[in-house]
């Protein structure tokens, strides 16, 4: 039979949450002794495919196959069982901090052992666990504790107790992304050991897509949910054939926006840096009625920024300039005052207060403007603030009474954008305002904001997704590890080229 | 079946929304009807709501606190504390009444803003900050008092005869009724308008729904969690001036029992017509009902010292309540 070759075969996955479907009629295939780099856009499905390995998914329908017998994975104990191991991003969830390296490698045989003899013999699981690291190479006090480790340290902990659990297909989930160069390196100097040793299989997922070309031997690319390509890695690949595949066409291209005249510069920051690193020198402007994007992987420094510039960090050095003024904001209560808004990427935790009714949200950001002088509320104007910002955003609310957590997530946003446009703000700060966010109300917040430009705003729109600063922008920043790299017309730039720059090529 | 799963949805938001009504009611009517002669008194009932206005006002302090997000251990400490320090003011160093609630408040106020630094600026655990201070108050009332409790005649811990021949009467009339009772009453309306009707309130409550989404609406969140500690420390040193004035001394721990029934209080008040937030008038409900419940049974003989054993339980039986009714 052909599928021999095949330690592990998907064929037909579907996988449906409420209202999208993640992934449809998949097929995937594993070959012993392949790294396989899995990538796609955002929301492509890539680490959905990988929960339905894992176990996590367990709703899936369609054929497993492994070893050419078809299988049901249905739990996370049942993937283990069959050697096969994830590694996700957020390694400290899988990791026990307060335990050393050596009690973390061999946790699982410590509690499988506990059943039949409740005393530890340390000496030993001291000793195997340092062989298990000298196996591969790894080169860690096993005496450490696990919270004094760096994240890429922790990542070879979690590999090797992977590896030693007999893995057999080792799923990385964007390890490198939080990682250093050298670290990366150093990453990929312990896959590649484990390949040459070794029987297993590895898929690597990456939004970093020269790192394919380092240590993996087959590349399979998703969009929307299926897989659209599977090449060999060889020296004939070309980078750009895997970013047409990746991106496809979108709702995006069809969207038609209308420009504006744009005007004097209104905003202005200046060799903007935080404290931990994460945002260095950064310097730009915004001119009046221009939609300013500024594009970039996740983690390289977005986010950051977008609170530096609200005053809800602090500052290392930098000023920021509104209308030629300099704006001293020590709390984001000063910026709110100087009519700076900001819809922040965490909507459910930094956006709106959920427990709240949606009047109570629209009016937090300007509650003065419905006070009389003894600082009570008129609850008539707040409410027809309320009604307004409704009518204007098409806000799907049953009425003004309602919590904001039994919105959908696209009306929830719109609250966060209303409460801005009741503070009558000049400057919009939007940190991935599109995030879980349906198509419908997507293109609504796209119009919105090229109403505001139109009135003269000015607006900053963060967001990795490409397409949409080509959708939405006038002009478009390139951020990587930090800094602003690039700057483009963005009606003189393409989605190949942004992600060039924006996975860090120069 | 849909309508039966219906009915059941109802009913236990029902009872979420008017639980702690229906079971002061209920409470009260099983008592009416096992002690016809006594429960149902004229003087029992002014004795029941003399009996909660000192929980009620320390727990319109502590809901001040939560609203803003916050916890407090220490109430029933700090409001000992407090009575200590009027008592002593008027004893000691012969201030007036009025002066001497001032100089106790402030001194209180400071005191509590230790707990607000470690709270707001090194951000220690509310109820880990709070329980440190329980100790602290504890100790500090105890040797403030010189190891004992302060009273008409008793010369001062460093030996002083002292000279004031009896309370100033404003000092005796706050702990009797009707005035005790006025003073409950007012101190629920004042915080029921600040918390409902104002800007002030509306932030506290932005701020304890969602501490980081109301500071990037522009609330200055830190400090108004200082303003509600102030607040707060306010209403609990009034309970503990109420405390002493009904027992015309300040007794060693003399307030340390008002503590839980009043956090009692405010979590059986949460819930209340569906506010779903610590709310004045919620609270008051909450007092009536721990008040009712203990007079209750006292009176049918339950000694009493079993009695924090059933505050105890309402208190698991708010908490139930108010957190099952929230997500996760």
């Amino acid at each position: 039979m052909d599928n021999d070759k095949f330690i592990l075969e998907m064929k037909n996955i579907s996988m449906v949450f409420p209202g999208v479907k993640a992934l449809s009629d998949v097929d995937f295939q594993i070959e012993s002794g392949q790294v396989y780099a899995l990538v796609g856009a955002n929301g492509a499905g890539k680490s959905t495919l990988m929960k339905v390995l894992s176990g996590v998914n367990n709703t899936y329908t369609g054929g497993i196959y492994f070893n050419g017998e078809q299988i049901a994975i249905r739990s996370p104990i049942q993937s283990k069982k069959l050697g096969i191991e994830i590694v996700y991003q957020e390694v400290d969830t899988a990791l026990i901090p307060t335990l050393s390296v050596a009690e973390n490698i061999m946790f699982n045989t410590i509690v499988a052992k506990m059943k039949a003899n409740s005393l530890i013999n340390w000496r030993k699981i001291r000793k195997e666990a340092k062989e298990a690291l000298d196996d591969i190479n790894v080169n860690i006090d096993v005496n450490k504790l696990v919270s004094s480790l760096t994240l890429a340290q922790k990542q070879m902990t979690l590999i090797t107790k992977a590896v030693r659990e007999n893995c057999k297909i080792l799923i990385l989930d964007e390890p490198t992304a939080p990682l250093s160069y050298s670290e990366t390196n150093e990453l990929f100097a312990l896959v590649k050991r484990l390949m040459a040793n070794n029987v297993m299989s590895i898929v690597f997922i990456t939004h970093r897509l020269q790192e394919i070309f380092q240590i993996c031997s087959k590349v399979v690319v998703m969009r929307d949910g299926t897989n659209v390509g599977k090449f060999d890695v060889t020296d004939e690949l070309r980078l750009n054939a895997i970013v047409d595949l990746m991106l496809g066409r979108s709702f995006e291209e069809n969207y038609i926006r209308q420009f504006h005249k744009i005007g004097d510069i209104m905003f202005e920051a200046q060799n903007v840096s935080d404290m931990d690193g994460k945002v260095n020198g950064v310097t730009f402007n915004i001119r009046q009625g221009e939609v300013v994007g500024i594009s970039g992987l996740v983690g390289a420094g977005k986010t950051e920024l977008s609170k530096l510039l609200f005053g809800a960090e602090t500052m290392k050095t930098g000023s920021v300039r509104l209308n030629g003024k300099e704006l001293v904001m020590k709390l984001p209560t000063d910026a709110v005052k100087n009519k700076l808004g900001l819809v922040p990427e965490e909507r459910r935790k930094e956006g709106v207060m959920v427990s709240e009714p949606v009047y109570f949200n629209l009016s937090a950001a300007c509650l003065k403007k419905f006070c009389n002088k003894m600082s009570f509320v008129i609850r008539r104007e707040e409410n027809k603030n309320a009604q307004k910002q409704i009518k204007a955003l098409n806000i799907r609310t049953s009425s003004i009474n309602q919590k904001v957590e039994s919105l959908s997530g696209g009306n929830q946003q719109k609250v966060v954008v209303g409460k801005w446009l009741a503070a009558e703000c000049e400057v919009y700060i939007m940190d991935e305002p599109t995030k879980g966010v349906d198509v419908g109300a997507k293109r609504e917040i796209y119009q919105l904001i090229h109403r505001l430009a139109g009135e003269g705003k000015a607006i900053l729109y963060m967001t990795s997704e490409i397409s949409e600063i080509l959708s939405v922008t006038d002009r478009t920043f390139i951020m990587f590890d930090g800094k602003l790299i690039k700057e483009f017309e963005t009606s003189k730039t393409n989605e190949n080229e942004i992600l060039y720059y924006a996975i860090g090529g120069n | 079946m849909p309508i039966s799963l219906l009915s059941k949805l109802n009913l236990k938001m029902f009872l979420t929304k008017w639980g702690s009504i229906f079971a002061t009611i209920v409470l009260f009517l099983i008592f009416t009807v096992l002690m016809p002669k006594t429960f149902l008194t004229e003087s029992n009932m002014v004795t029941i709501l003399r009996s909660i206005s000192v929980t009620t006002v320390i727990a319109i302090g502590l809901t001040m606190t939560l609203a803003v997000g916050g916890f407090d251990l220490s109430s029933g400490q700090t409001a000992t504390m407090a009575g200590s320090l009027i008592i002593s003011m008027m004893l000691w160093f012969n201030m007036s009444f009025w002066l001497s609630s001032l100089v106790s408040i402030i001194i209180i106020v400071l005191l509590n803003l230790i707990a607000a630094l470690m709270i707001i600026k090194f951000n220690v655990p509310d109820l880990l900050t709070t329980l440190g201070m329980m100790f602290f108050y504890d100790g500090l009332a105890m040797t403030y008092a010189g190891g004992g409790s302060i009273s008409i005649s008793y010369p001062t811990p460093w030996g002083i005869p002292t000279t004031l021949p009896s309370w100033p009467q404003v000092f005796k009339d706050i702990g009797k009724s009707p005035y005790i009772i006025i003073i409950m009453l007012l101190c629920v309306l004042i915080v029921h308008i600040l918390l409902t009707y104002t800007r002030f309130g509306r932030f506290i409550y932005a701020t304890g729904g969602n501490k980081e989404a109301a500071r990037l609406s522009g609330v200055p969140v830190n400090r108004y969690r200082l303003y509600s500690c102030i607040i707060a420390t306010i209403f609990i040193a009034l309970g503990g001036f109420l405390v002493v004035s009904r027992n015309s001394s300040a007794q060693i721990q003399g307030a340390n029992g008002y503590g839980m029934p009043a956090i009692s209080a405010v979590f059986i008040g949460r819930s209340v017509a569906g506010i779903n937030k610590p709310n004045a008038i919620g609270t008051l409900i909450g007092a009536v009902l721990v008040g009712i419940l203990e007079n209750g049974l006292i009176m049918y003989g339950l000694p009493y010292y079993s009695i924090n054993m059933v505050k105890g339980m309402v208190l698991m039986i708010a908490l139930a309540v108010a957190y099952a009714s929230t997500k996760g």
